[in-house]
């Protein structure tokens, strides 16, 4: 049996209850919707890249913990990332929450917290849906990300 | 908690599934809505049908084929028994509840509806129940109306009267809701769109586990039903139709068994029901859905009824000094499905939450995405109650959801 706290760390709770980079980016010159349809989750990402970079970014939509905390700890760490930095962090992340495998992950520092998915095979599309939609960003694609 | 004589326990024993725990937990199964357990009995049939007489049916001499087409046949018998239909050959068998309103769609209602005329389905349809209307809309240049529900989830009647209107041809609606437990007054709508000249097919994939269908009393024109939320197998379900109806219709697919002869310019159609049922069918899921309705006709289904209402009676008791719980679907005539939302906690991170609790209930649209619409909500959490399921499976609903409430502070 597996503690529930594992997955539902206080990190997870708070970024739920008070999502940081909340709400519509004003400037925003790339945006992309993701959907859950499993579940009905739609998260809308807003980013402002200039040279290469993430300047701004935040969403809005709505979803589970999972997602939402996800969401939260990924806009926290990417503002002000290289495009090639993002993707590197997307990989790092992709293997946070399904390998076993050891990893260094000092990198994602508070996104560590979302580690426990992995033994919740269900809820890894939760965690993983605003990544893929910023990857779907970076490598220019249009239309909108679905988990399915 | 009100007393009745159904024996719970005996019911709970006849189901091999229910004896396990899950992440340490004795297994509390509450999503009987998406599919039901199966009992002993039905999975011994399957068994022996392929252990002892595995083999095509209508086509052979040899023993085998005999013995199996006769169980096949035997089971069609039963279900015109439990629905009450005049005749086996009104009973076409199919995958499920999805696939026979399909079929009605794409024979009779495309024969029958034209351009301009009009479907009339609710707002409260699984998607099975809409889909296929708007590719038939689609195809036709047909008008799709809804009948809408009110706040509590009920058909909101008085619009009735004006949705059905002599260009209405086909009146398409579930017996009981899968995302809300209402039942709607069937009998009634089924007058009402007669009177002006409409067929009728009922959606009775929630309604056949809770309830006793006659088809015949309610003078329905089709009726559709799933096996597998019956206590039989997955992969087959029943399209009842009025004899009449399903002569003039097209069929559905061509195939083997659905033929009388055929030559290289044309073909003979088949007698019912075997005109609607091209190709090998589901063996092996008919003579376990035969076997669920054995078992259920052996059981006690009356008590059994009354045991599922009282459920939800107490059920709703809890929800009612559960703060932040919110009922989604509180309809006067309800069987015992309860969908609901937690302030501040999404339906997946309950079903998660409840999941490692042992408890397995569905959380999100069930498949019926316009009455999140009508409800302004993505999703909801939902227990759906069978006869196998305790008053202890109740509390045990709400400790989980009081562990959610942990869990989130
Ligand atoms: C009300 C209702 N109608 C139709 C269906 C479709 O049944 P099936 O998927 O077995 O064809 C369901 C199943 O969830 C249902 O609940």
């Amino acid at each position: 049996m597996f503690d529930i706290r594992e997955l539902y760390q206080e990190v997870i709770v708070d970024h739920n209850r008070n999502p940081r980079n909340f709400g519509k980016l004003e400037d925003a010159n790339k945006t992309l919707d993701g959907y859950n349809p499993l579940c009905g989750d739609k998260l809308t990402l807003y980013i402002k890249t200039n040279n290469n970079t993430i300047e701004d970014i935040s969403f809005d939509g709505s979803g589970c913990a999972i997602s939402v905390a996800s969401a939260s700890l990924m806009t926290d760490i990417m503002k002000g990332r290289k495009l090639d930095e993002a993707e590197a962090l997307f990989n790092k992340f992709h293997h946070l929450i399904t390998s076993d495998e050891e990893l260094d992950i000092t990198e994602l520092g508070k996104l560590a917290a979302l580690a426990g998915v992995k033994d919740y095979p269900a809820r890894v599309k939760c965690a993983s849906l605003c990544w893929h939609t910023l990857h779907s960003v970076i490598q220019g694609d249009a239309a909108p990300v679905s988990t399915e | 908690m009100p007393k009745n004589s159904f024996d719970v326990d005996r019911a709970r024993a006849d189901f091999p599934v229910l004896q396990q725990t899950v992440h340490g937990k004795p297994l509390i199964y509450l999503d009987n809505a998406a599919t039901s357990q199966k009992p002993a009995a039905v999975i011994e049939i399957l068994d022996r049908y392929y252990l002892e007489y595995n083999s095509n049916i209508h086509r052979g001499v040899h023993h085998l084929s005999q013995v199996a087409t006769e169980a096949y046949e035997s089971a069609r018998e039963n279900i015109r028994r439990y629905i009450n239909a005049h005749s086996t050959k009104e009973i076409i068998f199919v995958r499920g509840a999805t696939e026979g309103i399909n079929l009605v769609a794409q024979t009779f209602a495309r024969s029958h509806i034209k351009a301009g005329d009009e479907i009339l389905i609710t707002e409260m349809e699984h998607h099975s129940n809409i889909v296929p209307w708007q590719i038939l809309a689609e195809q036709t240049g047909a008008i799709l109306k809804y009948i809408p529900i009110n706040d509590a989830g009920e058909l909101d009647l008085e619009k009735i009267d004006a949705l059905l209107t002599d260009k209405t041809k086909l009146l398409a609606l579930v017996h009981i809701s899968n995302a809300l437990g209402t039942i709607n007054p069937i009998e009634m709508l089924i007058e009402k769109a007669h009177d002006i000249g409409a067929k009728v097919l009922i959606d009775g994939a929630q309604a056949v586990p809770h309830t006793r269908i006659n088809v015949i009393e309610l003078d329905c024109d089709f009726y559709v039903l799933s096996g597998h939320k019956l206590f039989g197998p997955t992969g087959i379900g029943v399209l009842y139709g009025k004899q009449a109806l399903l002569e003039a219709m097209p069929p559905y697919q061509g195939g083997g068994d659905m033929i009388k002869m055929v030559t290289m310019e044309k073909t003979m159609y088949n007698d019912l029901p075997h005109k609607f049922e091209a190709g090998t069918p589901h063996i092996a899921g008919v003579i376990g859905l035969g076997a669920a309705i054995d078992y259920i006709e052996l059981i006690d289904f009356e008590g059994a009824i009354q045991h599922e209402h009282d459920l939800l009676n107490y059920a709703n008791e809890l929800a009612d000094k559960t703060k932040g719980m919110n009922l989604v679907g509180t309809a006067k005539n309800k069987t015992s499905i309860l969908s609901f939302t937690l302030d501040g906690i999404h339906p997946h991170d309950i079903g998660t939450i409840m999941d490692n609790e042992g408890i397995a209930i569905r959380a999100g649209h069930h498949c019926a995405m316009p009455v999140m619409e009508r409800f302004q909500i993505p999703a909801t959490a939902r227990a759906s109650f069978a006869f196998y399921n305790s008053f202890s499976d109740v509390d045990a609903l709400f400790n989980g959801i009081e562990k959610c409430r942990e869990v989130f502070g």
